[in-house]
């Protein structure tokens, strides 16, 4: 049902494209108004979603420490997973967005008769791992379509992301691992009964579209050819505000770019925000320095505590205290009347 | 109903079958050892909590006020603006499950609700369904769904079947951390009155009484003389345990299961040996007389509430700094919230120094509490203790790191290198159940009570499993923690899983190794067992 549903309004996407673009010609809407209106989009949800974050205190610092705190000077610290300062935080921030550490750290667990197994298990972090950085990498290589003259940088990334020289036009390896990493999730979440269990659509659509977007993007490039030099001179036209569509540009074009435009104009709304939200997040982005440096709640801060005082626990038990010889503190009336 | 037979407690437990229904179809079955009872009406009122009536979980009729779904929506949208966390841990979530198989309530009951993901979705749901338009457009789809009566009694469920130990939070690669969500669904529950008698009633003993139990002044003292007769009876040594003194140098704050309940009291007779030895300028409070703090599972205005009394204290006897004894949960509190709700420290405190090596604890200079461990360790590591590791020769020990000095602190290291200078026989768990990735004893955060132990030894079993594992493999025969609630619930755990493994806190061992000058040839250690080399001198 979820997966249906997911599917569904992914092939309804191609079918929008083919009824306006195939049929109806509506070549600005689909080449400009929806891009432009996406990308618009992507960014205001973003700014919006983060300020919503923001406007949120984060009253304390509930770090999860994985690893030995600073403490006394003999005692070696675990800098990346116990970080004691703002640096060893970027440290430790940098290695969960950049190498998933955490997921690093999975096990599984397997119980047999009451014997519990617990191993490690590393293929959700190399499914992910795969996957984004292969986004991220395909993303910045299709900056060569919108700058001119093309930075040498992106050109580099180009010849090496086509090292292998396969084919004609040049494989992308990253196009092999995106898929492979893709499939890998997607797999992942129709065959393991916990994941397919919580799945929603929500997890299925994003899977089916950024798949319907590598898919649309490489039958472009090494099946149904489209005329690269008009669609960088519709792209560049987008980067430079002066939009123009020329013509003869295959559907297919048309049904990535709207892929591109849907999953942008989605992102904000969506779990997708995970993006940035992971740098939000107070378990991982605050030091292990609690007790060394204080950490202010707005909405406690000045406003003192209601409890039982000394002084009014004494009064409660004071012939117990007297009984059993226990101090009583006449001080303790002074200070209150002062 | 009777608790199962240890091998047939987890028949019926599959990871990897789920059921066949939608988990929004499913209803929590409230089967006796599953659930907590509710709190009952006069302690509710006595706290000034809302809504205090009778009732019971098991009944149809939970009594909730009319207005109900309004207050929780409300308490929902009050909390979004004050905690971060819970925006961004409802928002964020891709459900990858990497927390799935993480929970140990999970590992030992197979109830996918408790997977910390959907344990998240419980609320989530409700959120997108209550509060969104796409959740209210697409229901299901968008994993949405209303708030209904249902709902109510699924969250009790659920969020009373956590322990908030932040194990799910070690894997998660945003550091979801359900524990914060338990402790704001907690909250929201409280303002429609739904709450447990097993947390309420130590809440209000600490609010009117000074500590979890109700022990009153002269009863905690008459107690500690009880254990100091022991310990003389042992060592021919009796210790001073001072009581509410001004001008301390040091306010040692313990749980008071410390100086109350077998077998943290042996615990207990650790520290006032240690203190002896080092004729450490040092006080107790019959007032402050409890480190824990069953408030941080009720509410943070709770927590707080009873937190005050440590450095109210701390100021009126004029103490330089704060020592505290073992103890999970008060850590956390300790470490994580209280600076921040208390803070700044009273004036008359100052940063922490040992009197004994000079070290200052750099680390704690704003709160002013050190941990009794990073003490001791500091002076093993002066080399300050004379110690007999030979006197814990009858123990094959080994070590349980607690959640909350784990997950939320990190001290790893200094029990480790305490226990290896007071013990020879020391063996760590398999590495995927220690440190960071430790797993709870399945009944913290509050949920150590009787009507309780069928989920608790089910909680319990991913740790015990692990004990049971070095029990085999190394004959270890003693399971030693940093943790009152630990030391309270082990033993029932080791009974049911691994008996024969006992349960002890790290400084009895420390007791028990230390030589002091003036004390009579040991033959006991601190529970009256002979020492090994003494039961075969006898014998022979």
């Amino acid at each position: 049902m979820n997966v249906a549903a997911a599917l569904i309004a992914v092939i309804g996407m191609v079918l929008v494209v083919w009824l306006g673009v195939g049929v109806l010609k509506l070549y600005t809407l689909f080449g400009v108004v929806i891009p432009y209106a996406a990308f618009l989009i992507f960014v205001l949800g973003l700014i919006w979603r983060m300020v919503n974050w923001a406007k949120s205190p984060v009253p304390f610092k509930i770090t999860t420490t994985c690893g030995q705190q600073k403490s006394l000077s003999w005692i070696k610290h675990s800098r990346l997973e116990s970080p004691a300062n703002n640096f060893e935080v970027v440290l430790r921030m940098a290695l969960e967005v950049l190498a998933f550490r955490s997921l690093f750290r999975n096990l599984r667990a397997d119980l047999r008769g009451r014997r519990l197994y617990l191993g490690s298990s590393k293929w959700l972090w190399l499914g992910a791992i795969l996957f984004h950085w292969s986004f991220l990498i395909i993303l910045v290589r299709h900056m060569r379509l919108f700058s001119y003259p093309v930075p040498g940088f992106i050109q580099t990334l180009n010849a090496v992301d086509s090292f292998f020289h396969i084919g004609l036009p040049h494989l992308y390896l990253t196009d092999v691992t995106i898929l492979a990493g893709l499939t890998f999730l997607l797999l992942r979440r129709l065959v393991d009964a916990k994941v397919n269990y919580i799945s929603l659509a929500s997890d299925y659509f994003p899977l089916f579209l950024i798949l319907g977007l590598v898919i649309s993007g490489m039958l472009m490039r090494y099946f149904l050819r489209v005329d690269i030099a008009s669609v960088k001179e519709l792209t560049l036209g987008l980067a430079t505000l002066h939009p123009k569509v020329p013509k003869g540009i295959g559907l297919i074009f048309y049904v990535h770019i709207f892929f591109v435009s849907m999953l942008a104009a989605y992102f904000p709304f969506s779990k997708l925000v995970h993006m940035v939200g992971v740098f939000f997040s107070p378990t991982r982005n605050l030091p292990n320095d609690n007790r060394r440096v204080r950490h202010i709640n707005p909405w406690w801060e000045g406003v003192p505590p209601k409890f039982l005082t000394y002084c009014e626990w004494q009064e409660k038990f004071k012939d117990k205290l007297i009984d059993s010889g226990q101090p009583i503190d006449e001080d303790c009336y002074k200070e209150k009347k002062s | 109903m009777a608790l199962p037979k240890r091998d047939e407690l987890l028949k019926g437990v599959h990871y990897d079958e789920m059921p066949e229904k939608h988990w929004m179809d499913t209803r929590p079955e409230f089967r006796p050892g599953t659930y907590c009872y509710a709190a009952e009406p006069d302690v509710v009122r006595d706290l000034g909590l809302p809504n205090p009536r009778k009732w019971q979980p098991y009944e149809e009729d939970w009594k909730l006020p009319p207005n109900w779904k309004e207050i929780i929506l409300n308490a929902i949208k009050d909390r979004m603006e004050r905690f971060r966390t819970f925006k961004l841990f409802m928002d964020i979530c891709v459900r990858c499950g990497a927390c799935a198989d993480k929970c140990h309530f999970f590992l030992g009951s197979g109830d996918p609700k408790n997977m910390p993901v959907l344990r998240g979705e419980l609320l989530r749901s409700v959120i997108k369904g209550e509060f969104t338009r796409s959740g209210k457009l697409f229901g299901r789809l968008a994993g949405a769904r209303p708030l209904t009566y249902d709902v109510i009694k699924e969250w009790f469920y659920y969020y009373y079947q956590c322990t908030e130990c932040r194990r799910c939070s070690v894997f998660c690669p945003y550091g979801i951390d359900t524990a914060e969500i338990t402790i704001l669904a907690r909250e929201l529950l409280h303002e429609i009155g739904v709450n447990i008698d097993w947390i309420l009633k130590p809440v209000r003993f600490s609010e009117e009484i000074g500590n979890h139990i109700g022990l009153q002044p002269h009863t905690i003292k008459e107690n500690i003389e009880f254990l100091l007769d022991d310990v003389e009876e042992i060592t021919g040594i009796r210790p001073e345990v001072p009581i509410n003194r001004k001008g301390a140098e040091i306010l040692f704050v313990t749980p008071s299961a410390d100086f109350f309940a077998d077998p943290g009291i042996y615990t207990f007779m650790g520290y006032a040996l240690l203190f002896h030895y080092l004729d450490l300028d040092w006080t107790m409070s019959t007032y402050a007389s409890e480190g824990g703090n069953f408030g941080l599972f009720t509410s943070h205005e709770k927590m707080r509430k009873l937190h005050t009394k440590i450095y109210h204290e701390a100021e009126r006897l004029k103490v330089k700094w704060i020592l505290g004894g073992e103890c999970g949960h008060m850590w956390r509190v300790v470490h994580q919230y209280e600076d921040t709700m208390l803070g700044p420290a009273p004036k008359n405190l100052e940063v922490p120094k040992s009197p004994i090596t000079g070290t200052v604890f750099e680390h704690a200079k704003s709160t002013k509490i050190v941990h009794i461990c990073e003490f001791t360790a500091d002076l093993i590591a002066h080399n300050k203790l004379k110690l007999d590791p030979s006197r814990n020769d009858h123990f094959v020990v080994t070590f349980h790191d607690s959640c909350n000095p784990s997950r939320a602190m990190g001290i790893f290291e200094e029990p480790r290198f305490i226990l290896r200078h007071v013990c020879n026989n020391f063996y760590e768990m398999p590495e995927n159940t220690i440190r960071e990735k430790t797993f709870c004893c399945g009944s913290g955060a509050g949920l150590n009570t009787d009507e309780f132990l069928e989920m608790r030894m089910r909680g319990g079993f991913p740790r015990a499993n692990a004990v049971e594992y070095v029990h085999e493999k190394y004959g270890v025969n003693h399971l030693v923690c940093m943790c009152a609630i630990d030391r309270a619930v082990f033993p029932a755990l080791m009974e049911y899983w691994v008996p024969a493994v006992s349960v002890g806190g790290v400084h009895e061992l420390v007791g028990n190794a230390l030589v002091i000058p003036g004390e009579k040839k040991r033959t006991m250690d601190l529970r009256f067992r002979p020492l090994k080399g003494v039961e075969e001198e006898e014998n022979v």
